[in-house]
């Protein structure tokens, strides 16, 4: 059933969100730190978990795929409904250091993965 | 015809599915058929989305693009937090979890060289353009991180609001850069794997701009991008209001 994967969508969310927030308060910021990356590795365990069991059906896990599949509409939508007026009118100050601080990081990036990357043993996409 | 706008504001999100589905059609069309395939149609109905937001703001002066018009009240609530978190969570089922540990320190340290490079670049701007208080400085220092960062951290150290409506602005956009120029820049910086996506999503930070950028770059990176681009807002809400600022305030009291 399509349902019991959108549960499972819905139960990483909703834990990851509490604890990006129990995190926040924890150490006493009023944000959400890092709640949606820990309802990523929370769904990631959970779908490991089914399948080890065989737990998870085709139809559940299509049930899950339909919100990844509809990402790239919902940042279109998201795009739409930014403030993109206000920004480009807040003055020089915001243009310049909304810009160069990405120019710059273009630079330094590729300087980082040379340095961190871990050694690759083969894997890829 | 006013039968059916009574319809379409009634059924706001139903309308925006139907909006989006267009827009991406007519985006697909152009990549295919005007642009040869060279700009992937993701990032063309992104780029439209902006223009729209752009068109929006300037028809009612509100502050959420085109969804403050009452007709399209409901692709703000397709691109809201909640849908937007929600497909970014979703995207992880399609994302290796050992990829994702195996780089979990290229993600951290990424996170913290972001993090710092925004915002000295952020202060040092400010300074150019004679701010000389602590306060303001740090406030668009952390603008410079995300547009979450700055007001958070404006609040927290008493800026006055013109300062935080300008961190917001600053916030904004790098999020637009980041957006347009990811599919643009990815193959020249080496952004084309797993962990090179991580250490990208740490040091760009702002979620919507990295997930978007990301989607129109190779949409399977887009969960290795996200999983640490989610910490950098919390991560700058930590520093800028307490380390940093101490440290701006010592060099100007």
């Amino acid at each position: 059933m399509n349902i019991y994967g959108l549960a499972v969508l819905a139960l990483s969310f909703l834990v990851g969100q509490w604890m990006g927030e129990f995190l926040g308060s924890l150490i006493n910021i009023n944000a959400n730190v890092g709640g949606v990356g820990f309802a990523m590795i929370i769904l990631m365990f959970l779908k490991e978990w089914l399948v080890k069991n065989s737990l998870m059906s085709f139809e559940m896990e299509a049930g899950i795929d339909f919100w990844n599949k509809l990402y790239i509409p919902v940042v279109i939508a998201m795009a739409a409904s930014l403030n993109v007026k206000s920004a480009l009118t807040s003055g020089t100050l915001a243009i310049a250091a909304g810009l160069l601080p990405v120019l710059v990081s273009f630079w330094v990036f590729p300087l980082i993965l040379k340095k961190f990357k871990p050694k690759s043993d083969g894997d890829s996409l | 015809m006013e039968i059916a706008f009574d319809i379409i504001e009634k059924n706001g999100l139903i309308f925006a599915f139907l909006f989006i589905g267009l827009l991406v059609l007519i985006s697909e069309i152009i990549s295919k058929k005007i642009l040869k395939s060279r700009i992937p149609g993701s990032a063309i109905a992104i780029f439209f989305g902006l223009i729209l937001g752009y068109w929006g703001g300037f028809l009612t002066g509100g502050e959420k693009g085109l969804a403050d018009l009452p007709l399209f009240s409901g692709i703000g609530f397709l691109g809201g937090a909640m849908f937007r978190d929600f497909a970014i969570v979703a995207t992880a089922i399609g994302a290796s979890l050992y990829l994702i540990i195996r780089s979990g320190m290229l993600g951290f340290i990424s996170l913290l060289i972001g993090i710092v490079l925004f915002f000295i670049i952020g202060v040092l701007l400010a300074l150019a353009w004679g701010f000389r208080d602590a306060a303001s400085l740090c406030t668009i220092g952390a603008g410079a991180c995300t547009y979450i960062v700055g007001p958070v951290t404006g609040a927290a150290l008493g800026a006055s609001s013109e300062v935080i409506a300008l961190s917001i602005g600053t916030g904004l956009i790098k999020t637009i850069a980041v957006t347009i120029f990811t599919p643009m820049a990815a193959k020249r910086i080496g952004l084309n794997s797993p962990e090179s996506a991580m250490a990208y999503g740490g040091i760009m930070g702002t979620s919507s701009g990295v997930a978007a950028g990301l989607a129109a770059t190779d949409p399977k990176l887009v969960p290795y991008g996200a999983v640490t681009a989610t910490f950098y807002t919390g991560l700058g809400c930590l520093l800028c209001p307490s380390v940093f600022y101490i440290f701006l305030h010592l060099l100007f009291p």
